[in-house]
């Protein structure tokens, strides 16, 4: 299975997600210069976190005109694997390929964490590691994580099962205080309604070597692994 | 060669936040302001301000391009509105 990790000028997380597909998965991975624009080879593509362009006007709002960000689109409109972390979440969303926003945080801070996450759908290839409704903890990083959508849209994401994951207390509950950042009913990631994209603001890519203390990001890479190989043409 | 007329406008772009959009920033910025003495202030939404200086043969092709321009990539349709207001430019 053939990874590509996209870089923007202000991409920081980029190596971290390479290390974890191409070292810990031992899968073929490249990085991919936003100048970019034949992403034919890949089967997932990685937009990782960071500052892409700087975040200037808004989070991703440049980083969506790049040509690696329209071979990007035109991936996943072909069925290709997509995964939005952090900025890349931003940048999935400014693109139109996710719904909804990703604002300011609610108490305006930079948030660096570790949260508790509720998996809420796992017949996605990305999460079909993981049981239905299971708390994974991973690690989060940012200053506009807090996840908008109007009611409308949010019913639409509801009926169509696209949220994947929810901050949550450690029990699973949705307290006030197992929320990070105001995410609209707690969406920490969601995906599209085919299920080939999923953005999320957490890192699993940070928890994944086990010399990091957790590998609960990892399951999520190697359920998208073990997907591909079921599905493999033999 | 024909040269095409054009005139230079300048646009003065408001990006704000679409009212059911919660506003933290705003919050904040109000309770300093109360925290100041100023106990009417009921509420303060920050916002984006943008000044554009285009070139188009009149006024009818600029705002149809700055609107184009606010709809892909000045605002974000899901949070933000925007208005303009354009003048001629010497």
């Amino acid at each position: 299975m053939k990874f590509g990790v996209l870089v923007f000028p202000g991409s920081n997380c980029d190596r971290d997600a390479a290390m974890v597909t191409r070292d810990l998965l031992g899968q073929p991975t490249r990085m991919v210069w936003h100048e970019e624009s034949d992403l034919a080879d890949l089967d997932v593509v990685i937009v990782p976190g960071g500052f892409s362009y700087g975040d200037y006007l808004r989070c991703g709002a440049i980083a969506r005109f790049s040509p690696a960000l329209r071979a990007t689109l035109d991936h996943a409109q072909r069925g290709g694997l997509v995964l939005g972390i952090c900025n890349g979440f931003q940048v999935l969303t400014e693109a139109g390929l996710l719904p909804g926003a990703l604002m300011r945080n609610r108490d305006l801070h930079f948030v660096c964490d570790r949260v508790h996450l509720r998996v809420e759908r796992t017949t996605l290839p990305w999460t079909q590691a993981y049981q239905p409704g299971e708390r994974i903890t991973l690690p989060i990083a940012h200053g506009e994580g807090c996840y908008f959508a109007d009611a409308d849209m949010l019913k639409q994401i509801n009926d169509r099962e696209q949220v994947v994951f929810r901050y949550a207390a450690a029990d699973g509950s949705l307290t006030d205080d197992a929320n990070p950042n105001g995410s609209v009913e707690h969406i920490a990631g969601l995906c599209n309604t085919r299920g080939n994209v999923l953005g999320m603001m957490p890192h699993p890519e940070r928890a994944a070597d086990p010399m990091l203390g957790s590998i609960d990001g990892l399951r999520l890479f190697e359920g998208v692994l073990a997907a591909w190989a079921g599905a493999a043409p033999r | 060669m024909d040269q095409l007329v054009t005139q230079l406008y300048r646009a003065k772009i408001f990006i704000t936040l679409r009212p059911s959009v919660l506003d933290p920033a705003g919050t904040a910025v109000q309770s300093g302001l109360q925290h100041m003495g100023y106990d009417n202030v009921s509420q303060v939404r920050i916002g984006k301000y943008v000044e554009v200086t285009l070139a188009a043969a009149d006024e009818a092709a600029a705002r149809q391009q700055l609107d184009q321009m606010c709809d892909q990539l000045l605002a974000n349709p899901v949070i933000e509105n925007y208005r303009f207001e354009m003048e001629l430019t010497l």
